[in-house]
C-alpha cells in the first residue's frame, strides 16, 4: 500500500479539490483505491510527515532539501493544465 | 446548502489590489454574519505566504481564502472585475498573474463541500465560460449564470 501525503497552503481547501481530483484520474488509469492511501496536511507540516509517506503532492511552491521522498508539484490538479504529465509521474515515482 | 447568493456576486467591480478586493468581499461575508471579524485579516496574511492565484489560462482566477476556524458559516463569494488586479501564482511564488475574477471561499468543512469545489475548478477550466462571465454586467445575471454551474 503506497502512501501519498497531498498539501496545500492552509491544509484544507485546496489540498482537499486536489485529493479528490488525483482520486479521480488514478480510477481512471485503472488504479483502484486499494492501492494507496492519501493523507492530507497543510505545507508547514510535510516535513514531519513526510517520513511517513512515499510521495508528497503540494499544490503551493515547496523546496525542501529534507524531505527525502519525491515532492511532485500538484498544481494540475486543480487547472488541469498539464495533469497527464503529474498523473504519469505519481504513477512512476509509486510503482502504481 | 446554497454556498452561492445573490448578495455574494459581484459583476466588474473596480479595485486596483489584491488587498483591495479581499478588504470588499471579507466586508460582504462579515455583513451576512458568514466570516468572524478576524476573518479578513487572516485571508490576507495567509495570501502573503501562500497566494491563491491560478493560472487556469488567459482568464486568471484566485480563491483566497484562510483556516475554517475563521469561519461562521459557510459561503462563496464571487466576483468580476472590470480590470485586472495581480496575485501571485500559487505554485510558484515569485511569479504574478493578472487576475480577472477572483473568488474567495469561506469554508466549514471542504470534504462535505468537495463536490462544490470540484465544480469551481471546472468552471475555471471553461475559459470559454469566463470570458461570457466577464461580459455580464448585472450582479444579479452573474448570479444566475454562475449558480448555474456550480451549484
Amino acid at each position: 500500500m503506497k502512501k501519498i501525503l497531498v498539501a496545500c497552503g492552509a491544509g484544507v481547501v485546496t489540498s482537499t479539490s486536489a485529493m479528490n481530483k488525483l482520486q479521480e484520474e488514478l480510477a481512471k488509469r485503472g488504479i483502484s483505491e486499494d492501492k494507496y492511501t492519501l493523507g492530507q496536511s497543510s505545507v508547514a507540516q510535510v516535513e514531519s510527515l513526510a517520513p511517513e509517506y512515499d510521495l508528497v503532492i503540494t499544490t503551493t511552491q515547496y523546496d525542501n532539501d529534507a524531505i527525502k521522498v519525491p515532492v511532485i508539484n500538484g498544481l494540475p490538479l486543480l487547472t488541469n493544465i498539464g495533469i497527464d504529465s503529474v498523473i504519469d509521474e505519481v504513477i512512476d515515482k509509486l510503482d502504481l | 446548502m446554497n454556498l452561492l447568493s445573490p448578495q455574494l456576486v459581484f459583476a466588474q467591480v473596480d479595485f486596483n489590489s489584491a488587498d483591495e478586493i479581499i478588504h470588499f468581499l471579507a466586508e460582504q461575508l462579515k455583513k451576512e454574519n458568514k466570516v468572524k471579524d478576524t476573518f479578513e485579516q487572516a485571508v490576507k496574511s495567509r495570501e502573503a505566504v501562500h497566494p491563491t492565484g491560478l493560472p487556469s489560462g488567459e482568464i486568471a482566477v484566485a480563491i483566497p481564502h484562510t483556516d475554517v476556524q475563521y469561519v461562521n458559516a459557510p459561503a462563496i463569494t464571487f466576483a468580476t472585475l472590470s480590470h485586472p488586479i495581480i496575485f501571485h501564482n500559487m505554485a510558484v511564488t515569485e511569479q504574478t498573474l493578472n487576475v480577472q475574477i477572483v473568488v474567495m471561499l469561506a469554508l466549514k468543512n471542504p470534504h462535505s463541500q468537495v463536490e462544490m469545489l470540484q465544480k469551481l475548478m471546472a468552471l475555471f477550466q471553461d475559459q470559454e465560460l469566463l470570458s461570457k462571465l466577464m461580459q455580464i454586467s448585472s450582479d444579479e445575471d452573474l448570479y444566475k449564470a454562475v449558480s448555474k454551474h456550480i451549484q
